[in-house]
């Protein structure tokens, strides 16, 4: 418990400096810390899961707080990029375990199509990271029969709308088989890839692919946005022994963070609070975090409070966070990238209604993608997409 | 008793469809024996020849021994009584949902077995009881599994169609049709990165040899010489289509063109067995192969499929007298006098009466408890809440 509370001096000693810095700065880095103890101290909860989920998540918390607390007295952390976060967790958990391996296409000799696993397979020799042919069905249920005898392989998919052609032996084969199987086998399988609507890209190449997954019993679903968060959710999703899709966004890869220079590992379950606030509670993941961050400088410019969560875990949703965010500020809107019919942010609207109807004091509002496929002239395209003025609005 | 031997191809030249299978059998084995004594190794030609593309077929000659012999017949007639069981078992509404058998198949289960070790792994599809049996289950598991019991394989969440049995490598057990192909092929992969020296049989039927994701990972195999080994089980119709209306080549073997393949009678247990060993000596070093077993099966697809809309009972009775796996072996025990008639006779009366006592015990255990319905979902759950069927309802805690 002595890490708790030089926690919080780190914490204290911090926030008032930090008050209105830039978006990509410490600020995150701080509010992560936060939700860190946000999560072990508090004990109402709105569902009673008892104290198996408290010792995880206080496992996890811990290891982020930690790391955090050495890191603001000691090292400032080091600057990259979000796909060098990326490559960053990989090579680590690479290096720790053996029995990583990575497969994917052009992800060996040339480096990655986002370059997230260059120079490993200089590193780590072909038989570790593996460049497939374009066959997204054979390798997806190659990695899945590898994981099955305990190897823990890491399939990327050059564009997650390719996975479509795996969805087989995702749904099937990933996730269900250590349930009919009575237990029998287990599926550590890392499945990732860039999603997400980027720059004109064409409406085959734009999916959000976390609404066709989700129904899918037995996977967990994470979505990165920041490089803190990529590299902890991808060594925490490789540490995994449940199938972990990661979902990443193209438009993300070139962001630029410090990151802390020990190692952390991030829980795949928690939210991560980006800006805490009394009005409104602002869910949203993904590029969309983004894009609320500039709504909310223009909301508090216009003195509104919004508190902004990055709901970070897809599948299971972050309940309790989440929860208690609501009991707060009794006001909801879901930003999200999805398309408005069946996305992340229906499931989240029927999650949240169902288990704080009591606490809320409007109808949630939930902001999502049009419900078409995205065409490729530019304007068009930002109209498909939610914009930050249409945040704000909805705000107000 | 000398039989004349007949050489046969195995392409057909008749015009009709039903003769194929009655081809083969015209031939009959020669006998060589050898000095006797207790446990005898004999060898014995298999009745027909391989058939092979791209490499060397293995001899003819298969070392076997009396004890082999023996355990063959004993776990064929198992296998035999534990598939006729299991369609009384569903027609009394005891099994539901869909229950593929494997009656006429067993050659290929009992030769692989005997082919192989252990460290082996094999995938399969649907059509598992008697592959899960050859590797190592019980027939308790298995009657328990079918009938949804808690004794089963797996704890009676799985089915008919997915048994699987991790200690002896057996990866099942899997639905859709083809899928289980690339998985077999990670397997390989796991045992290529792990060194393990051993090698993985993925099955498949002939109706599947046209899926795609099949061809995908034969590619990456060969690409990455993983020692895989494809087998089809040709039974010739895939569900109610026969594979001359499916395949445009049903020449399954010759189908990995750059990959090596073989041509196997599956009705032989002898043959099957020498393939096993000779594909896994080849994948070992060369890389993937591909084998393709002919035979038959006697039921329909599944048990909602008679069997009869689609070939002739002339057909299946033909197979049933003149190829059946079950009576060749009983013929080479008799012939050679290893054992008589009344033995074996005795024998097939001792397993019928092993599986009723395996079927009465399954009836007893009891149906999974409510709270297993979300155990196994994820591992090492955390707690998350689980929503019964309104959402409203029935929320329970993720073990």
């Amino acid at each position: 418990m002595a890490t708790l509370f030089q926690g919080l001096g780190a914490l204290t000693s911090l926030s008032p400096s930090n008050s209105k810095r830039s978006l990509l700065s410490s600020r995150r880095s701080l509010s992560e810390r936060k939700a860190g103890i946000f999560v072990v101290r508090s004990d109402a909860r709105a569902n009673q899961t008892g104290a198996r989920k408290h010792d995880l998540l206080i496992t996890n918390a811990v290891a982020t707080k930690e790391g955090s607390s050495v890191a603001s007295t000691s090292k400032p952390g080091h600057e990259l990029l979000l796909f060098e976060a990326l490559r960053e967790g990989l090579e680590e958990e690479m290096e720790r375990d053996p029995n990583v391996c990575v497969m994917g296409e052009d992800v060996g000799h040339y480096g990655g199509s986002y370059k997230v696993t260059k120079d490993l397979a200089n590193k780590f020799g072909d038989l570790r990271v593996l460049d497939t042919p374009i066959a997204e069905n054979a390798f997806t249920g190659m990695g899945i029969g590898a994981a099955m005898t305990g190897l823990r392989p890491v399939i990327e998919g050059m564009n997650m709308g390719f996975l479509l052609l795996a969805f087989n032996q995702i749904s099937n084969n990933c996730g269900m088989l250590h349930y009919t199987s009575g237990g029998q086998f287990k599926i550590p399988v890392v499945i990732r890839g860039p999603g997400g609507v980027g720059r004109q890209l064409g409406a085959e190449h734009s999916q959000r692919l976390e609404s066709y997954f989700q129904s899918i019993p037995g996977i967990q679903m994470v979505a990165c946005s920041t490089p803190n968060n990529a590299k902890g959710l991808m060594k925490a999703a490789i540490r995994s022994d449940n199938p972990v899709i990661l979902f990443e966004h193209v438009l993300l890869y070139n962001l630029k963070e410090r990151i802390p220079d020990e190692e952390y590992v991030l829980s795949l379950e928690e939210a991560e609070m980006v800006r805490p606030g009394e009005h409104v509670t602002i869910l949203t993941y993904s590029r969309m975090r983004y894009h609320v961050m500039q709504a909310a400088k223009t909301l508090v410019n216009k003195g509104y409070d919004p508190e902004v969560i990055d709901i970070r875990s897809l599948k299971p949703f972050d309940l309790h966070t989440i929860g208690n965010s609501v009991k707060k500020t009794h006001r909801v809107l879901i930003v999200e990238e999805c398309m408005r019919t069946g996305g992340i942010g229906t499931s989240l609207t029927a999650a949240i209604s169902e288990n704080f109807n009591d606490y809320l004091d409007a109808p949630i509002v939930c902001l999502s993608s049009q419900d078409v496929p995205t065409p490729y002239a530019g304007p068009l395209e930002e109209m498909t997409v939610v914009q930050p003025a249409q945040i704000v609005t909805a705000v107000e | 008793m000398a039989l004349s031997r007949l050489a046969s191809s195995s392409s057909s030249s008749s015009s009709t469809v039903g003769s194929k299978f009655l081809k083969p059998l015209t031939a009959a084995f020669s006998l060589r024996r050898s000095i006797s004594s207790d446990s005898n190794p004999i060898t014995i030609e298999t009745s027909v020849p391989f058939t092979a593309h791209n490499c060397d077929p293995p001899s003819r000659s298969v070392e076997t021994s009396t004890a082999e012999l023996h355990s063959f017949f004993r776990q064929m007639a198992t296998m035999r009584r534990m598939e006729i069981a299991a369609d009384s078992l569903y027609k009394a509404k005891l099994i539901r949902g869909f229950c593929h058998l494997y009656d006429g198949q067993e050659a290929v289960a009992i030769g692989m077995e005997a082919g192989i070790t252990k460290k082996d792994a094999i995938i399969t599809a649907y059509r598992d009881h008697c592959t899960f049996l050859g590797r190592g289950g019980t027939l308790l598991e298995i009657f328990s599994e079918l009938m949804g019991r808690v004794d089963g394989c797996s704890k009676g969440k799985g089915g008919s169609m997915h048994f699987y049995r991790k200690e002896t490598n057996f990866y099942g057990g899997h639905g859709i049709v083809g899928a289980q192909v690339p998985l077999g092929c990670g397997v390989a992969f796991a045992q290529k990165y792990s060194k393990d020296e051993a090698v993985t049989f993925a099955l498949y039927g002939d109706g599947a040899a046209n899926q795609g994701q099949l061809f995908e990972a034969l590619n990456i195999a060969a690409l990455w010489d993983l020692p895989a080994i494809l087998v089809c089980e040709n039974n010739h119709y895939g569900m109610g289509t026969a594979e001359w209306r499916a395949a445009k080549s049903p020449a399954y073997y010759k189908r990995g063109d750059y990959v090596p393949g073989l041509k196997v009678d599956g009705m032989d247990v002898l043959a099957v067995k020498q393939a096993c060993k000779f594909a896994k000596e080849h994948a070992l070093k060369n890389g993937p192969i591909i084998l393709e077993m002919d035979t038959y099966r006697y039921h329909g697809h599944s048990m909602s499929d008679p069997g009869s809309t689609y070939r002739t009972r002339d057909e299946i009775s033909g197979v049933r007298q003149e190829r059946d796996p079950l009576e060749r072996v009983r013929k080479l025990l008799v012939s050679h006098e290893v054992a008589t008639e009344k033995e074996l006779k005795d024998m097939e009366k001792e397993v019928r009466k092993e599986v009723d006592e395996a079927i009465a015990k399954a009836k007893e255990s009891s149906m999974p408890d409510p709270s297993d319905l979300y155990k196994n979902i994820y591992v090492k759950g955390y707690g998350v809440e689980a929503f019964g069927v309104d959402r409203k309802e029935v929320r329970v805690t993720l073990p």
